[in-house]
């Protein structure tokens, strides 16, 4: 039987990142295709790929046998391939009836709508899928998961042969989660292929045929989850379950987090020396109700890197943004040197001595626009300049310092920041925290989208600090790094750190805590 | 000079003009007639400045023009009511300050849009005055408050030196006290300055005083020009302030601008409607030409930013 879709080979970089390294792919008619991978694995490159938001570099895609040169977003459509996002793209001000006539009724801009037509079409194909929402509903008063169903009747409706599903359970309810299920099922019965990204392991085997593992942009094999059970299962519509025939399984949890995780700790991190000093930070109970982060109790002494790790979602940014004040905690309390302190806005967080260098560096880590002295001294102008006059030649000095001290790569403290490459960038934005004289530095995802090199020298600097006495919470989906970093790790999992473990961890039981298989 | 080539390229639009006027009319340079041109733009060159700061913090203010109404008719009060000329000049001042107050209150406090907030202001300052002044000059002022007293010649000279005070005190906030360059930095990215411990709603907060402040200053050297107070001043004052600033090489979208940019912007657009007179055009080309030119500083600074990304 002809696939589908093939993928053979495809390769996407994104400036000095290889995002997707030769990977080959292949989904058929009337099975449920997963896709697992750490953060990073390259799982949404892929599916920007299939659903033609990227073009590949090198690689060919065949669609029903048909070898695809230019796959566009729009010819994708055309040839049945409808992605399902966690957040849904729908457009709320309209009803849900216009949201799916916007998927498939022809676009001229002069034809004269059939509301009755339109009404009844919605009305259809909302009941195909089981559900009893109101074509006339407006869409910003339904829920992620009734949004989410109505993306699928979207897809339903436009004869989707491919329908891909992207983390769709992430923010559903138990129940919810067994009625998407359901629909899923439905559509395999039908003939449709399915690509489903999780990271929950149990999702996996409980829906999916097979599961192709991604690590580092580089596909690392497709298993059988369940041979010849796929169709077996399809007779069995309430078979959430894993069955009887669950000793059979070619697959166990085990081996495909063994799969995803399963990579030496190639490159060389600096080693941790000395014995850490006296606690910094302490959280008992910490909570904050606005960004679901609750019961968050962690140490981190001077001279120490804790890493936190975690699968996106787990709570780590929204932990960090906590600590910094911008969402400050509303349970549990917060010590800095034995001081109880309240921190209920970023200003005041820099006053307690604590620095964060954000992870989206591009837009928040630095002000591009601005010459890289003065995003050096934005944090510090009290204490640089008293009595608030700018005294330029402090400013170069310093400004000159940190860009020998840091190795950034470049003469001019006035060029814009906008200038410099990604990881130089993110030395002028940890070099900005680096001159407020923190205690406590918190880094989020501090290598991201930063080439090897860069990787290096920023894990150098990192240790370097801590040795100086400062106490470093990194952030980071990179496991080797948070392996090779961290003094201790902190794994959380559902807005809560679920377990701390010893630096010497190795990656399966880091990946097992964070997906919760432990 | 890469870095200022916005500001020289309308330096050397605005020389290349006058080199013009040298050759073809030689009488725009006589000293009464270059003083007049000047003391016009005075006004004009505070507001601008007060604009500037506050599009740099990527924001907007089109109220502009009623609050100059509203503190020159103060203004006109106070004199009349027998107070010093300095007194007075404080009162349109502070006027002013309140008024950019309200605005910044509303904007920085409420998270309101600049552009609704002070398209609401505009009209009800300018409808308020009109309700109370039902359009009556103030008239019959005491000898001082025209041309502070000093006679034409004296008077134009304390506008010229009264500006180019304000203008240097805003140049040099802005480049070597810290709240200028906050000002720059909430207005490139806003979350980054609040990241970095600045507190945006307060330097939002500040700009739209220190705008209400300068208006009012703006309104004080264009009332003293006058006998009377004409109720109805400062109408569309806002789109010629925003105009110089966005022909100076302010960024509408914040975070980038230089006063000196501004200064050859409000010269380069007051000196349009003379030169016409001069170069015997009718004067009905000078709106549309000023809509040109900053069409074309626009479309530069659009056609830059393509090329670069």
């Amino acid at each position: 039987m002809t696939p589908l879709l093939k993928l053979t080979e495809v390769a996407k970089s994104f400036g000095a990142v290889q995002a997707l390294d030769g990977v080959s792919f292949e989904l058929r008619a009337g099975e449920v295709h997963a896709v697992v991978g750490e953060n990073g694995a390259g799982k949404s490159t892929l599916i920007r790929i299939i659903t033609g938001a990227h073009q590949p570099d090198r690689g060919t895609i065949e669609i029903a046998g048909q070898r695809v040169l230019h796959l566009t977003p729009a010819t994708a459509h055309r040839l049945g391939i409808a992605c399902i996002y966690q957040q849904p793209a729908l457009f709320p001000d309209l009803t849900v009836a216009e949201n799916i006539a916007l998927r498939f009724e022809p676009t001229l801009a002069v034809r004269k709508i059939n509301w009755p037509e339109r009404r009844k079409r919605a009305a259809r194909l909302l009941d195909e899928i089981g559900t009893a929402l109101s074509p006339d509903a407006e869409m910003r008063s339904l829920s992620m998961p009734e949004q989410q169903l109505v993306e699928i009747a979207c897809a339903v409706g436009a004869s989707a042969r491919i329908v891909i599903m992207d983390e769709p359970t992430a923010s559903l309810t138990q129940q919810e989660v067994e009625h998407l299920f359901a629909v899923v099922r439905d559509l395999r019965r039908n003939g449709v292929g399915l690509i489903y990204i999780s990271h929950r392991l149990e999702e996996v085997f409980a829906l999916a045929d097979r599961v192709t593992v991604l690590r580092d942009g580089k596909s690392v094999g497709t298993r059988q989850v369940r041979g010849s059970r796929g169709n077996e299962a399809q007779s069995n519509p309430s078979g959430i379950d894993r069955g009887p025939a669950a000793s059979t399984e070619t697959l166990s949890e085990s081996e495909l987090i063994r799969l995803m995780v399963g990579r030496e700790v190639s490159q060389i991190y600096p080693p941790a020396e000395g014995d850490p000093g006296h606690v910094v930070l302490s959280l008992n109970g910490v909570g904050c109700a606005a960004s679901g982060i609750k019961n968050v109790t962690l140490e981190v002494r001077a001279g120490e890197i804790v890493g936190l790790a975690g699968l996106v979602g787990a709570g780590r940014t929204e932990l960090a943004r906590v600590l910094f004040g911008l969402t400050p905690a509303n349970a549990g309390e917060i010590f800095l040197n034995r001081q109880r302190v309240v921190i209920s806005s970023p200003h005041e967080a820099v006053a307690h001595g604590i620095a964060y260098v954000p992870e989206d560096r591009r837009r928040h880590g630095v002000i591009l626009e601005m010459p890289l002295a003065h995003n050096v001294t934005l944090a510090i102008h009290r204490r640089l300049f008293p009595g608030m006059w700018l005294r330029f030649g402090a400013e170069r000095r310093l400004a000159l310092d940190y860009i020998h001290n840091l190795a950034v790569k470049t003469r001019d403290p006035d060029a814009p920041v906008s200038s410099l490459s990604g990881g130089n960038q993110q030395k002028v934005a940890l070099a900005r925290w680096l001159a407020t004289k923190p205690k406590l530095l918190i880094l989020d995802e501090p290598t991201q989208g930063v080439d090897i090199g860069a990787k290096g020298e920023i894990h150098k600097i990192i240790r370097r600090l801590a040795k100086e006495g400062l106490a470093v919470l990194m952030i980071s989906s990179d496991l080797p790094e948070v392996l090779g970093m961290s003094d201790r790790i902190a794994v959380m999992r559902d807005g809560t750190i679920a377990a701390i473990l010893s630096g010497r961890s190795d990656g399966h039981e880091v990946m097992a805590v964070a997906l919760g298989q432990k | 000079m890469k870095r200022h080539f916005r500001e020289l390229s309308v330096a050397a639009t605005l020389a290349l003009l006058l080199l013009l006027l040298a050759f073809t009319a030689p009488t725009f340079f006589a000293k009464q007639q270059l003083l007049t041109t000047l003391t016009t733009a005075a006004p004009l060159l505070i507001a601008a400045c007060g604009i500037a700061l506050v599009v740099i913090a990527r924001q907007i203010d089109i109220s502009i023009g009623s609050q100059f109404a509203v503190c020159s008719i103060v203004a006109g009060l106070l004199a009349k009511a027998g107070l010093p000329m300095p007194v007075v000049a404080l009162g349109a001042v502070t006027c002013g300050a309140f008024l950019g107050a309200f605005n910044g209150a509303l904007i920085a406090g409420l998270g309101l849009p600049s552009i609704v907030v002070t398209l609401a202001t505009m009209v009800t300052w300018r409808e308020a005055l009109r309700w109370w002044r039902e359009g009556e000059f103030v008239k019959d002022l005491p000898e001082g408050f025209q041309w502070f007293g000093f006679g034409q010649a004296g008077g134009q000279v304390t506008i010229l030196v009264g500006a180019a005070l304000v203008f240097a005190l805003v140049v040099f906030t802005m480049r070597h006290l810290a709240v200028g360059r906050f000002v720059y930095a909430v207005g490139s990215d806003r979350e980054s300055a609040r990241l970095a411990g600045l507190r945006p709603q307060w330097r939002t907060f500040s700009v739209f005083v220190a705008l209400g402040g300068l208006v009012g200053f703006a309104a004080l050297l264009n009332a003293i020009r006058f006998a009377d107070v004409d109720p109805k001043t400062g109408t569309g004052l806002e789109m010629q302030a925003i105009g110089a600033a966005v022909v100076g090489g302010v960024a509408i979208s914040g975070g980038r601008g230089n006063l000196w940019g501004v200064l050859w912007g409000v010269l380069l657009l007051s000196c349009i409607g003379p030169a016409l007179v001069f170069l015997k055009i009718p004067p009905q080309w000078e709106k549309a030409i000023q809509g040109a030119i900053i069409l074309l500083a626009v479309a530069a600074e659009g056609w830059k930013n393509r090329k670069q990304s």
